[in-house]
């Protein structure tokens, strides 16, 4: 892969009328949708055969700074918006662009059922461990015992894993990396886009103003050592007691395969209506 | 083309069904739904008809996920409908407001029961009035029409699909179990006698950046639907005329919901509709609408025999509200009555337009059953005495 100078991404694919962006110092967003951009540059994508589509939050206005066509819906319901898009018109390519609270709280069973019929979307998945945009409340990925302004105490609930989830409820392609794995985050993505049915790229992303300050990670560069210490590559988690792999993050790919999609399943169950109501052969 | 029910035909069918098959023949391609009691059988005729005329029913998780996939695939460029009863139609508000501040055209179907809550599941009610109007959060307006009967709710479903695209607006079939488990003959037309809407998309390139600008003078701009090289992009924030949040200008806000507002209301005379009967000599106006306007009618009927001269106004379209035809009604009756199956909800706006000019009095029935004419002749003639 040849990485093209970033002002190159940046003039082709963003809309220089929104910028600058609503981002924080240190925030990794800007990160995972370079990466995203990379990916659909290298692939040699047609910009205007793909929609990108958001709920709500700090992630959830990517949609808004990329020239392509664009959704920015209501909190949570990202896919569910994405499902009548892709069905509608399954020649369009869907990318949804989310963040954790989105996803996996307010969003969570339009996600499970999402993957679960197999649909057709990319989900990039922006996981900063807490609600950025509404000053860093607990998120349902928030790791126990850290803090959020609703658990000033640290946070008493077990989180998700929102890959684990992903890959149990039937996903075809689910990858995790932090945004200081780049080179195997662009690859993610640019797996996740060729497949078909459903694939989602999850990145560990810093929030040091509204999440690191809390929890004694107030720069960029100190989450992003942080989570050095807390990954662990999946090869070498297979091989690891429960124990040691208390507090961790495992990265890398945790499923590829080619599950039958929404669209194909559709297509063939139209095919079967119409022969059983004897129109066709 | 063939479709899979008769066409040029009439047949006896129930309101749900006919409902179906009416979207179907407007050319509703994508239905998402979640099943409810009394709308179900409007998903489960879509899920028989769909997938042979090439179209999509998809069995969402939830209301909120069956209103934002007929969102989804409004922008992909198809005609598409939802239906429900009252606990979804509480779920769908968030994103009806988000279709009303998008401008997306879609139909939602509401098959009232009675509520508050689960209430009374199977039977008829018409308790959502307030809620369809005014339920989402925020300014706005929208279209919400209401049939009698089940050529009506045929009818006004076909005239759904056609006002939300000449408006690039949601609208709401507002009708009841009632009216949508009773079986009726229906005739259905042929697809070459119906007149059919869509909606306006750019002429070009330079009209394809004003989404959401009065750029034509009408208050209503094309829509450049997704996949067609226009990069549109729709949010549920503030934005200005190009669609770019905007989200601190009072200005821009203002002339946003103002024009989304002004389309609705400026085309009232477009898009209102109702009948009257006898209301050219009467003392008395019955203010009715769906099922209870058919036991209106019959009562005005059997009051006019009994020499009182009452009059019938039997609304089609519950909003835009003609406040001014209700008055005008008001200065030539001495009472206007409003029989409605709930505690009071279109009273109060027949109260507003009657402007004082007559006293409005409510007939209310709540419970399930609707009101027999013989109940609104008595109470009418009560007050008479």
């Amino acid at each position: 892969m040849y990485l093209k100078p970033s002002y190159e991404i940046r003039d082709k694919y963003l809309r220089k009328d929104m910028l600058p962006t609503i981002f924080c110092p240190g925030c990794g967003i800007g990160a995972v949708l370079q990466y995203t951009l990379r990916a659909i540059d290298d692939l040699g994508l047609n910009q205007d055969e793909i929609v990108w589509v958001s709920g709500i939050g700090c992630s959830s206005r990517v949609p808004g700074y990329v020239n392509f066509d664009g959704l920015h819906t209501t909190h949570g319901r990202a896919l569910a918006f994405a499902t009548g898009i892709k069905m509608a018109n399954p020649d369009l390519k869907v990318i949804a662009f989310m963040g954790d609270g989105d996803a996996a709280a307010i969003g969570g069973n339009h996600l499970i059922h999402a993957i679960r019929r197999n649909l057709d979307v990319t989900v990039i998945l922006v996981n900063n461990f807490t609600y950025g945009m509404t000053g860093g409340q607990v998120a349902p990925t928030t790791p126990k015992g850290l803090r959020g302004t609703t658990a000033p105490y640290g946070s008493f609930e077990n989180p998700f894993d929102i890959a684990e989830l992903a890959v149990a409820a039937g996903a075809n392609y689910v990858a995790r990396w932090s945004v200081f794995n780049y080179l195997q985050g662009i690859n993610s993505i640019k797996k996740a886009l060729q497949k078909r049915g459903f694939t989602l790229v999850e990145f560990l992303s810093p929030c040091p103003i509204s999440f690191g300050r809390r929890n004694k990670l107030k720069t960029a560069p100190e989450l992003i050592k942080w989570y050095q210490k807390i990954t662990v590559p999946i090869s070498k988690a297979k091989d690891m007691p429960p124990e040691e792999l208390e507090g961790k993050v495992v990265i890398g790919e945790f499923v590829d395969r080619d599950r039958p999609s929404l669209v194909e399943e559709y297509e063939a169950y139209k095919r079967r209506a119409k022969k059983i109501m004897g129109w066709e052969e | 083309m063939r479709y899979p029910f008769p066409v040029g035909d009439a047949d006896f069918i129930q309101g749900d069904e006919a409902i179906a098959r009416a979207a179907i023949l407007a050319g509703c391609r994508f239905y998402a739904g979640y099943p409810i009691t009394p709308a179900s059988e409007i998903f489960e005729a879509m899920s028989l008809y769909m997938p042979l005329v090439d179209g999509v029913s998809i069995q969402m998780e939830d209301e909120i996920g069956s209103i934002a996939a007929v969102i989804g695939a409004s922008w992909a460029g198809a005609k598409a409908m939802t239906a429900t009863s009252g606990p979804g139609f509480s779920l769908m508000m968030e994103n009806l407001g988000y279709a009303i501040m998008t401008e997306t055209p879609l139909v939602l179907v509401n098959v009232q029961r009675s509520g508050p809550s689960t209430g009374q599941p199977t039977l008829a009610a018409q308790g959502d009035l307030m809620q369809a109007i005014w339920g989402t959060h925020g300014d706005h307006s929208l279209i919400v029409l209401t049939p009698a009967t089940v050529q009506e709710a045929f009818d006004m479903t076909i005239r759904a699909f056609n006002l939300a695209e000449k408006y690039r607006t949601p609208v709401i079939l507002l009708t009841d179990a009632e009216v949508g488990h009773m079986r009726e003959r229906v005739y259905a037309p042929h697809p070459d006698e119906l007149e059919l809407v869509y909606r306006k998309l750019p002429a070009n390139e330079e009209e394809a950046k004003y989404p959401f600008g009065d750029i034509h003078g009408d208050l209503v701009p094309p829509m450049p639907i997704f996949g067609k090289g226009y990069r549109t992009y729709v949010t549920g924030l503030t934005h200005d005329e190009r669609g770019r949040p905007k989200t601190v200008d009072a200005e821009i806000h203002e002339r946003l919901v103002k024009r989304i507002v002004g389309k609705i209301e400026n085309n009232k005379k477009d898009i209102i509709d109702y009948e009257t009967y006898g209301l050219e000599d009467a003392d008395i106006a019955i203010v009715s609408f769906g099922i209870v306007a058919r036991s209106a009618m019959r009562a005005v009927k059997e009051l006019r025999k009994e020499g009182i001269n009452a009059g019938l106004l039997k609304l089609n379209v519950l909003w835009p509200f003609d406040f001014e035809l209700i008055e005008k009604i008001a200065e030539n009756v001495e009472r206007i009555y409003v029989a409605e199956m709930n505690l009071g909800q279109l009273y109060h706006m027949v109260k507003e337009g009657a402007n004082g000019k007559a006293k409005v009095e409510l007939i209310s029935r709540i419970g399930g059953e609707v009101h027999t004419p013989g109940e609104i002749v008595e109470r009418i003639k009560r007050d008479l005495r």
